[in-house]
């Protein structure tokens, strides 16, 4: 996965920067594609930690009765789970598709603070080590679940700090990449590229880094207050001293609901270009796309006590929350109808792009009507905490999140490589990941409607069945992901493979399709002079 | 206890590598002809989880009757929806392809058609809330209710205090079952009520109005039985409610529904709803029970006695994180040996005892009586290779509590 540095194209200027190279080229990283690079690789190092995590988790659940773990190991495992997926795993792939792409769509020679785009991506390393290594510490990992509820936090051994400490790094870190990604788009598009002109994808960024902006800092407060509350006799949350656990679940929730939609807006920038690209025809209602995405921004900070209407908010809280969630229903089906609508009368070709693209845009609507349905306050009376809730989430963070950045890479891959992957085996990670993943969490839908909690070391007898299926399916789907790293990734990061045309893909439109594969170390270094469309290079 | 504890720590990480290898095994022979699970004969717990039940259990109270209709209504719409947009997207799948010399169309904007399909889920979501808000007022409607209980949520047990209509006063703590405990722990689950056995359940009359009064000692749990539709988080330094109905009597189970710390998968909830004559009868008998055991705090025990007391005390309450044999496991602290509990100045232990320390990783116990501290103090004084001679007395208990 690397823009080969002795790659000089048409820019016949490149010889008079000095690249480093060998290891000084990522440690001294300013070039957006190889921080790209490195976070992607971050990012799919987290991944499989998480999924082992995952897979220990099933290997319990397979059976009623305790077979691996003690509970309070299992309680590590699931809140470690959940904080690497969503801080480790998800949120750095998407920057690393931000890094990759968004210079390259825009036409702009780099990131706008090349350093502090060095900064950001290198202190996800020592926070990434802290939270992996949290679990050789005493006491074991952090056990209060992903979500860190006060007062179960202020009862957690010392690696809770050294969590807190971790997520404070990885949201600094995100605080600067947001605003790299912000001050890029906003001042270094190519002259002709209005903002109405831009790409799907870069729009959903700009959206998603404002999102961050405005709560990663509300997580910072929430996780300092845990951390005064331990240690130096404040008492924000702690109710022995007067304080309020359920103040903390308001302001984690006011970061977390946001939250959930940076970990999918970006997808949905991703499948608003691929479907496109396959359908060989515009996007349909590219405006009313920015508008739905701003709008799910826009709701998306007034939403977040539905994740607490078991707390006992009085009624006409109940009622606001859940007709505030019901509401952004009406944006999200908004998008999905423009996605059919660009398909239709299309000219359809189905590479491991639009497979993806395609199997994302029926599971994830899926999750989402299975998030209007606890949306409904009396229903989620039954459904909060139950595994109906993680069947929900994990169909649209694995079918949402994961899926559109697996159909991503296949997309780009060809322009970070210079080589094609081999559609036979893409083919096979599509379904093969599709399948394992329905056969893993559809059977928790019916878990949680029998009223099975989630986080739970050990279940009664009748709820064993659909979670033996639920293990099996959770293994084949992470087999999956070994597959695609050892015949897809790898080979790609070799350059094994079909020489890439500069615009593998027919019906692609883009300024990343204007310049060769692999793309060049230095692009667009003086500004390109653009069609009318902002699609093509003219002279 | 002791086999039980023994056998958990056991199951620690070293393991894993046996253990897995021997999961997939299983998970083979189960892919092959759905052994593994047929090893276990279960069936369906009335009141609790059906085997493979694969919607919302049946009702026992009128809230939970219109959550079902509720989930039905919007399960049916959302199919509905789901399948005609995606007949759409897979006829256009079929139809629009390349491959079958499909041409691309041009359209690609309709200010019309976006705002028919902005308009139609809008009004669709309405629909949808319209019956939820009744259902939501209904269900937060607690006035009038006949029998007040309030719940209190302990790691990891169900405290039951009868406040308010016929049996006030009564007052006792729920715990899973031991044995239950023991066979998680060994990995041999047994039993249609496996996890849901509780020593002390709630009894309620049938067809009265209660109200559930929720709050917690020590970190958040979450009270629920689906079977009433009811689910209530049960938060420390604060007070919460909410309510049912049965509508027939029997046993109805839930378990706590917010993470609570190591031993969350294991308070469950035992409702036993009676009609109002057995209510009655068992309101006399536990009012007579309380009567017999009310211990007379004045009393002078003698070491013995406070010995005796104190092991039942301990194997209750203490046993679950220390062990039985006062060993303690991981973070949790052991008393065997432990300089607070041979200190000579007793109000040290007392002073732990009643406020918890290192943030409530040890939490307080001042539910216990103060003849029931007395005892576990003077057992684990005199106990394993603690030897100290040492007698607290309840009035010692009740001077440190003052």
């Amino acid at each position: 996965m690397s823009a080969v540095l002795d790659h000089h194209g048409d820019h016949a200027h490149d010889d008079h920067h000095h690249a480093p190279t060998g290891w000084r080229r990522w440690v001294y990283a300013t070039n957006h594609k190889d921080i790209g690079t490195l976070y992607l690789l971050f990012a799919f190092t987290m991944l499989m930690i998480g999924g082992v995590l995952a897979l220990l988790i099933r290997a319990e659940l397979f059976q009623p009765g305790l077979q691996v773990v003690n509970p309070e190991l299992f309680n590590q495992f699931t809140t470690m789970h959940g904080l690497i997926m969503v801080f480790g795993a998800i949120m750095p792939a998407f920057v690393g598709f931000a890094n990759w792409m968004i210079p390259l769509q825009i036409g702009a020679a780099d990131m706008a603070f090349a350093r502090m785009n060095n900064f950001s991506f290198w202190l996800m390393i020592p926070a990434g080590l802290m939270l992996a290594g949290s679990f050789f510490m005493p006491g074991g990992a952090p056990a209060a679940g992903w979500t860190l509820y006060a007062p179960l936090t202020l009862q957690m051994g010392p690696s809770m700090d050294a969590g807190i400490f971790a997520m404070h790094i990885l949201g600094a870190s995100s605080i600067m990449g947001s605003i790299n990604i912000i001050v890029t788009i906003l001042n270094m598009r190519a002259p002709g590229m209005t903002l109405m002109k831009m790409p799907m994808f870069a729009w959903t960024w700009l959206i998603t880094a404002y999102l961050l902006i405005a709560v990663m800092p509300v997580l910072a407060g929430a996780i300092t207050m845990t951390l005064t509350d331990r240690h130096f006799g404040t008492s924000f949350f702690n109710p022995a001293g007067g304080g309020d656990p359920v103040m903390y679940q308001h302001i984690f929730w006011f970061f977390g609901h946001p939250e959930v939609y940076i970990m999918i807006l970006p997808a949905f920038g991703i499948i608003s270009q691929v479907v496109p690209a396959f359908a060989r025809k515009k996007l349909f209602g590219y405006a009313s796309m920015v508008y739905a995405t701003s709008s799910i921004a826009i709701l998306s900070f007034i939403v977040w006590a539905h994740h607490m209407f078991t707390t006992g908010m009085p009624v006409t809280g109940q009622l606001f929350f859940m007709y505030a969630t019901m509401l952004i229903a009406v944006p999200t089906a908004v998008k999905i109808f423009n996605w059919i609508a660009t398909m239709w009368r299309g000219s359809m070709t189905f590479e491991t792009p639009m497979l993806f693209a395609v199997g994302f845009i029926f599971v994830f609507t899926m999750g989402g009507f299975t998030g209007l349905i606890p949306a409904i306050a009396p229903i989620d009376t039954q459904l909060q905490d139950t595994y109906y809730i993680v069947a929900h989430f994990h169909y649209v963070l694995v079918a949402g999140s994961l899926f559109a950045m697996f159909s991503g890479f296949y997309y780009w891959v060809p322009k970070w490589t210079g080589v094609m992957y081999n559609e036979t085996r893409g083919k096979i990670h599509f379904w093969w990941s599709l399948i394992s993943f329905n056969i893993t969490f559809f059977p928790m839908h019916f878990l949680g409607l029998a009223g099975m909690p989630r986080r739970y070391a050990d279940y009664p007898m009748q709820f064993a069945d659909f979670n033996a299926i639920a293990s099996v399916g959770g293994f084949f789907f992470g087999f999956a992901q070994v597959y695609f790293f050892l015949f897809i990734v790898v080979p790609a990061m070799r350059g094994k493979g079909e020489k890439a045309p500069q615009k593998p893909w027919e019906g692609a439109e883009g300024l990343e399709w204007e310049v060769p594969s692999p793309a060049p170390f230095h692009t667009f270094e003086n500004p390109p002079k653009l069609d009318a469309t902002a699609t093509r290079v003219i002279g | 206890m002791n086999g039980l504890f023994e056998a958990r720590e056991v199951n620690t990480m070293k393991n894993i590598p046996n253990k897995l290898a021997s999961m997939l095994c299983h998970a083979g022979v189960w892919a092959g002809a759905w052994v593994a699970t047929a090893a276990h004969a279960v069936n369906d717990l009335p009141g609790g989880p059906a085997v493979n039940q694969l919607n919302l259990p049946e009702p026992a109270t009128k809230i939970a009757a219109e959550q079902n209709s509720l989930h039905w209504m919007m399960l049916i719409l959302c199919t509905v929806i789901f399948v005609a947009v995606f007949s759409v997207m897979f006829y256009s799948v079929w139809k629009h392809r390349k491959s079958k010399g499909h041409k691309a169309a041009n359209f690609h904007e309709s200010v019309t058609v976006e705002i028919v399909w902005t308009v139609i889920p809008f009004i669709i979501v309405i629909l949808m809330a319209l019956p939820a808000t009744k259902l939501v007022v209904a269900q937060k409607d607690t006035t009038n209710a006949d029998l007040t209980i309030k719940v209190t949520g302990y790691q990891w047990k169900w405290g039951y205090d009868y406040l308010k209509g016929e049996g006030e006063g009564i007052g006792f703590i729920s715990t899973l079952d031991n044995a239950q405990r023991v066979m998680s722990a060994e990995g041999k689950p047994a039993g249609d009520n496996y996890l849901l056995k509780v020593d002390n359940p709630l009894v309620v009359p049938v067809g009265k109005k209660i109200r559930i009064i929720t709050t917690a000692n020590d970190v958040i749990h979450a009270f629920a039985v689906p079977q009433f539709g009811i689910k209530q988080d049960a938060i420390p330094g604060f007070v919460r409610d909410t309510w049912f109905r049965a509508e027939k009597t029997g046993d109805f189970y839930g378990q706590c529904q917010e993470l609570c710390g190591k031993e969350h998968a294991y308070m469950p909830i035992h409702v036993k709803v009676v009609s109002a004559e057995d209510y009655s009868k068992w309101v006399d008998g536990e009012k007579k029970k309380l009567a017999a055991k009310a211990d007379d705090p004045a009393k002078v025990w003698t070491q013995a006695d406070l010995v005796a007391r104190g092991e039942k005390v301990y194997a209750a309450n203490c046993a679950a994180c220390h062990q039985a044999t006062g060993k303690g496991a991981g973070p949790i602290k052991a008393l065997d040996g432990a300089a607070v509990v041979l200190d000579a100045d007793k109000a040290k232990q007392i002073a732990v005892l009643l406020n918890g320390q290192n943030n409530g990783a040890m939490p307080g116990w001042k539910q216990l009586s103060d003849t029931e501290i007395a005892a576990v103090i003077t057992y684990t004084k005199n106990n394993w290779s603690n030897k100290t001679g040492q007698i607290v007395q309840p009035a010692d208990v009740k001077t440190a509590r003052n």
